[in-house]
This record gives structure tokens, sequence and C-alpha cells, in this order.
């Protein structure tokens, strides 16, 4: 394993670990702050360093679009974008997952127009929920690395064949410089097998890919692929467990930070998660039973570990980036609660929305969430969505 | 003599690669001209169909009629898909996982070539796949209903430009496709119709041999939107060509093939007259129409003469 720890811009990883798994095709299309991934890559093509064809296409919609020609012919395929483009590949990313094309995508979340925002928050993945893509969460630039280089070996699992997304919050992990281990290429080639989709396009062995289903076939192709998508869970973690007998790093759906004993639990997803356990830690010494839930895995949403996570605990205090307009909490609060209902006892659950478009959240606004929380807990206050620092 | 022209009757495999039982309309000229252009393209090859009629007519769940690779994924992606393909055959056969010369194929009907595919098509020539792309023009959305396209001649009623008390129906004239394929500076750009097969078949073995991209623009006529009796298919066809209409034409490397000249051509109204979709014309319109085949046929000539 390699030891060395080197600095490395969040980007500039995940280009390492494409290049490491040896992708084949990588097809692109430039947007903040998605864009040092793929000029990194390019850069790894020009050079020589990745045997690789770089397609520059000419929009997102085609970056997805060829993603699916080459993962249909067999090629190990990546990509890579960013709000608007991830809303642009909208309809092709259900077309990834229905014809079960194990296609990697980082994306670098950004929030959504209009006002024009480049800077990070979570609305363009929210609105790509229900595509039926493997959607991982990472938090720092280690686990960026980490989890670009599973993302492709889960999906490539012949039981798999999901694309998957590794979700990067846009700027705060995608152009941040942190220290990380790399893997060596034979530590690499040895943990993740070759790419060989079972019904690859081949005059050899024609297959017909993406005919239309009438009434009498749709729903009978819909539930396999849901069951196949949730039955991925179990790949999932043979492959994190794989990983850590080869690195010592350790993944999994639902983490914990000072979860155990807490009565309060604040839930949040992606690097804000390490501002949040500085919270955690101040509160903590201050004698308060505080501690922090992370999604890792948001598709498919890991019920049981979840539920696991939080079973003990009073208060569960959900932040959302994003936005559901006119809807009942958060995006990422109304499944938590969906999650939580069906069971007899379970945490109360408080819903606030924060760190939209580039807001950074500091540790005592985090403290002040929880305080908040906890106080509208108290005065029975359930059922009210609320945005932090909003000035008015 | 490589000319199919020649030898073509006896030449043409019997082999199908698109199986009967397709749900494609009595007399389509659009699932004749798939069928002789896989023909002409043989086994190596691997399909990509935009959605549109023959998608719909070939593919049926859990029924296909394809006998070679095909993929089907969305409307105006096609051009970008086949890219991918074609990439990915060239890196892996660069790594030693393919060991074939395939062609990849692009398919799609005008509107989703000429309106919703363009920017797609148009990246894809511009980066240079080594691909095919043919564009089989019926003239409207007719999988959908008979909707106007940006390939809808002028004058035509469709069920989005119908001719009423106040409109002759559609009111602008047909997008030059071939015209915008061949700014792209790409090797092969040629027009083909079903009434002239041989033609048809020769341009796409032409194309199978350009490296690069190639473009093949197919009128397909369409007896259901076309409002055409479908025994008279391949008859309208011709009259596209020998009215000048739509002239069979080639662009090799810039320089323009015209591939039947007519010292005279037919009277538009031989053509027009066939057909419902343009039963409401007055002869003033007719005359309008007149006009503008003649000068775009004049200017057409022009490129011929001059060689580019």
């Amino acid at each position: 394993m390699a030891t060395k720890r080197i600095g490395m811009e969040g980007s500039f990883a995940i280009a390492e670990a494409v290049k490491l798994a040896n992708a084949d095709v990588v097809a692109a299309y430039p947007i903040t702050p998605q864009t040092h991934i793929v000029e990194r890559l390019a850069e790894l093509v020009a050079n020589g360093e990745l045997n690789a064809e770089y397609i520059p296409v000419e929009s997102e919609h085609s970056a997805m679009s060829a993603c699916l020609g080459s993962s249909a012919v067999g090629a190990r395929t990546f990509t890579a974008t960013a709000g608007q483009g991830l809303e642009l590949m909208h309809e092709v990313l259900y077309v990834a997952s229905s014809l079960r094309l194990p296609i990697v995508m980082t994306v670098a979340n950004r929030a959504l127009s209009g006002p024009l925002s480049v800077w990070g928050d979570h609305s363009d993945v929210m609105a790509t929920r229900d595509c039926g893509w493997i959607q991982i969460f990472a938090e720092n630039v280690q686990q960026v690395f980490d989890l670009v280089l599973c993302a492709f070996h889960i999906a490539e699992d012949p039981s798999v064949l999901f694309p998957t997304m590794v979700h990067v919050d846009g700027f705060h992990l995608s152009h941040v410089i942190e220290s990380l281990y790399l893997l060596e290429q034979e530590e690499v080639d040895k943990f993740l097998p070759k790419y060989h989709h079972p019904y690859a396009l081949n005059p050899d062995k024609p297959v017909t890919i993406g005919a239309f289903g009438p009434p009498n076939i749709y729903t009978e192709t819909k539930k396999p692929q849901d069951i196949a998508l949730r039955a991925s869970k179990k790949v999932i973690l043979q492959v994190w467990r794989k990983f850590s007998e080869l690195t010592g790093r350790y993944y999994s759906p639902v983490e914990s930070y000072k979860a155990k004993d807490a009565d309060v639990l604040l839930l949040v997803m992606g690097s804000f998660s390490e501002t949040a356990m500085m919270a955690i830690d101040k509160m903590r010494e201050e004698g308060q039973k505080v501690g922090l839930i992370r999604l890792r895995l948001w598709r498919p949403f890991p019920f049981d570990e979840f539920r696991q996570a939080v079973a003990q605990a009073q208060l569960l205090i959900v932040l959302d980036r994003a936005l559901s307009f006119g809807g009942p909490t958060g995006p990422v609060c109304s499944e938590i609660q969906a999650a939580l209902y069906p069971l007899e006892t379970r945490p109360k659950i408080i819903s606030f929305v924060g760190g939209l478009g580039g807001r950074d959240i500091s540790v005592p606004t985090f403290e002040d969430i929880i305080r908040r929380g906890m106080a509208k807990a108290k005065q029975g206050r359930l059922d009210e969505l609320e945005m932090i620092e909003v000035r008015e | 003599m490589e000319s199919l022209a020649i030898y073509a009757p006896r030449l043409v495999t019997t082999k199908e690669y698109l199986a009967s039982g397709h749900r494609a309309c009595s007399g389509c000229g659009e699932v004749l001209a798939v069928r002789l252009t896989c023909k002409a393209l043989g086994r190596n090859v691997i399909i990509v169909n935009a959605t549109g009629c023959m998608e719909i007519v070939s593919s049926q769940l859990p029924y296909t009629s394809w006998e070679v690779p095909w993929i089907h994924t969305l409307f105006e992606n096609t051009a970008a898909v086949a890219s991918g393909i074609e990439a990915g055959i060239k890196v892996l056969s660069r790594k030693g996982g393919y060991s074939q010369k395939t062609k990849v194929v692009a398919m799609a009907g005008d509107g989703g070539t000429m309106d919703i595919g363009l920017q797609a098509l148009s990246g894809a020539l511009e980066r240079g796949h080594n691909f095919i792309y043919i564009c089989y023009d019926n003239e409207a959305y007719m999988n959908t209903g008979i909707q106007r396209s940006s390939a809808t001649p002028f004058g035509a009623s469709t069920t989005t430009s119908p001719a009423g008390k106040i409109s002759i129906g559609q009111t602008s004239w047909k997008k030059n496709m071939p015209a915008i394929a061949a700014a792209h500076d790409i090797p092969y750009v040629a027009t083909a119709c079903t009434s002239y097969p041989f033609d048809l078949m020769n341009k796409v073995k032409k194309a199978m041999k350009v490296e690069g991209p190639a473009y093949i623009h197919v009128l397909s006529v369409c007896p259901t939107g076309w409002r055409l009796p479908s025994d008279l298919t391949i008859k309208a066809g011709r009259l596209a060509v020998e009215t000048g209409v739509f002239p069979l034409y080639e662009i090799e490397a810039g320089k323009y093939t015209l591939n039947f000249d007519f010292p005279q051509l037919r009277p538009v109204e031989d053509y027009l007259k066939l057909q419902g979709r343009f039963r409401h014309l007055s002869k003033e319109v007719v005359a309008q129409i007149q006009e503008r085949v003649k000068a775009e046929y004049a200017k057409l000539k022009r490129k011929v003469i001059q060689g580019s």
C-alpha cells in the first residue's frame, strides 16, 4: 500500500482515480465547478498517461449520451458534471440506469439557476433522486479518491450493472487541496476486475438494446430494475469491505460520529460533516449528549442501517442543502420522515435548510442549529421547515 | 466496374438484416430504405436508432426485427450515442478488447436529425467520428401523427401546419440539411431515395469506405403522412427526383456530383397532385414552388459545374 501522503486538489484526486481505474472513454462537457476534473483527464490522455478516448462533446446531454454508447460497447466509461449540466442530462440518466450501463460519474454539486449560481449545494442531486443510479456522497478528498475507485467496482459488478454517481460538493471538495493516500497501479489492478458487459453491442452476438415497452410489459421491466437497485447494497458493502482490507479505510452506507449514546442527532450529507463534527465536539465538551449521522449512500437508500443508527435517539435534526419548493420539508428530511414513520418508536424530527448556493455553515451555526432544534422539539414545533441565516 | 447500378439486381444479397414482421404501415418508404441500407451495410455494423417510426415499428418488447446489433436510447442524441460507440470501439481495439472493424451507423428521421437532434449531429460531424449518419426524411413527425418539422415542404398541410382559410399550410421552405452537413467539411455527403434502390445502396457502400463522418439524406416516401395511396410510394419518389424537388447528388471531399440529371425537369405539379397534403394549393402557390425548385436546381447544377 502506498504510504506516502501527498497534497492534492479534490478534482485531481478524482482524475487520478479514473486514471488508476484505466478508464477507456471519458466524454464530458465543461461546467464550473467540475472543470478541473475533466481538464486534468484531458491532460492525462494528451500525455499518454491514460490510454483512453476523450470525447469533447458539445453538451452534457451528448456527454451522457456518448457514455451510453461507449458503455454499451463494453468500454469502461467516466464522466463528470455539475448543477445545470446534471439537469441537462436528466432524461439520459434514466436511460443509463434502465439499460443497466455502469457509467461512473462525479457530480461537483452545484446550485440550480436562477439566479445563476456556480456554487455548491444539493439542489442538483435532489432533482435526480429517482433516476435509478447508485448515489454516494463523499466528505473529503481522500474519500473522493476512494469512492470513485470503488464506484467502478460497484457499478460494473455483473449482478449490479447500474450507473453510479459520486457526489462531491462543488468548490468545497472539488477545489480544495487536502492530503491523501493514493494507491499504486498494481494494487488497483488487483482490486478492480476488468469490465465485461454480458450484453455488449457486438456483431458476433447481435443484441437489441432499448426496445420500447408497451403497457403490457413496461411494469414488468421496472419491477426487476427496482429490485436490482435495492439488491446492489449487498455488493456495495462487499466492495467497501474489500477496499478496507486493501487500505484500512472503511466505508459504510450510514456513518456516525459520537452517536452511540447521543440523545440528539444531527444529520448531514457531504463535506459539511467535518465542520459539523467540530460543533459536536464542542457541545460534547459542554456535556451535551449530541452526535452526528452522515448519510453516505443516498441510493439505494440504506433503510436498515439508517433505522439502526438513529434507534436510540430522542431527536433527529436534519440539515438539507436543497429546497423542495412547496413541499413538506427539505427533500432529505422528507425521506428520513418516510423511512422512520413505519416504526413504533422513533425520534422526533426537525427540519432545517441551509448552505444554499455556496453559503458556508460555520461551527457556531451548527451549534445553533442543534440548540434551536432541541428547543423546537421541546415546544412541539415539529412541522416547521426553517431556513437558517436568511436576511430579511 | 464497382457500380452496383450495373450488376445490382444480381449482386444484391438475399440475406435480410431487418427481419419481416415489423409493424410499418403498408407502402412505407422508410422501412424499405432501411432494409436496403442494411443489405448494403452487411453484418459488421452497430446501428444506433433515434426514437421515431423505425424504432417503434421494429422493436416492440419482447420482439425485435434487428439481426444486427442495435441500440435505441432517445430522440435527439443519436449522433452522440454513435460517437460513444465509435470511441469505445477505437479504444478497445487499441487495448486488445475488440477485434473487428465494425462500422457505426446512426439512423434518425427528419425531426430527430434536422430539429431536435441537430446539435448532437453537428457535434459528432465536427469531431470527425468515423461513422455513417443516415437521415430517413419523410418530411414531418409521422410517428406522432404528421406534425410539421423543418423538413416539411412549403405548402404541405400537416396537423400542426394545417391548411386553412387563411393558411396554405407550411409557410417555410424545407431546411437544406445536406448543405448543413456539408458545411462541416466532412468527406462524404449524399442524397438518396428508395425509388432508386441501387443508387441508395451504392451510396451506403461508398459511405462504408469513408474514414470519418459520412452523411446520407434519404427521401422516404410516407403514404400515411403524404396522403398518398400506398402503391404509389415508388412512383412518388421517382417524381420527387424527376421534378427536381429532391435531386440525387453526392458531395465527395467538397466536390458535387449530380447522379441523375434531367435535360428537362418534369413540372412539380406532377409530383404535388399525387399527394393529399398539397391538395389545397392554388395555381399561384404551385407556380411559386415551381420557381423555387427551378432556382434551387440551377444553384445545385452550378455547384456541380464549378466542382464545389
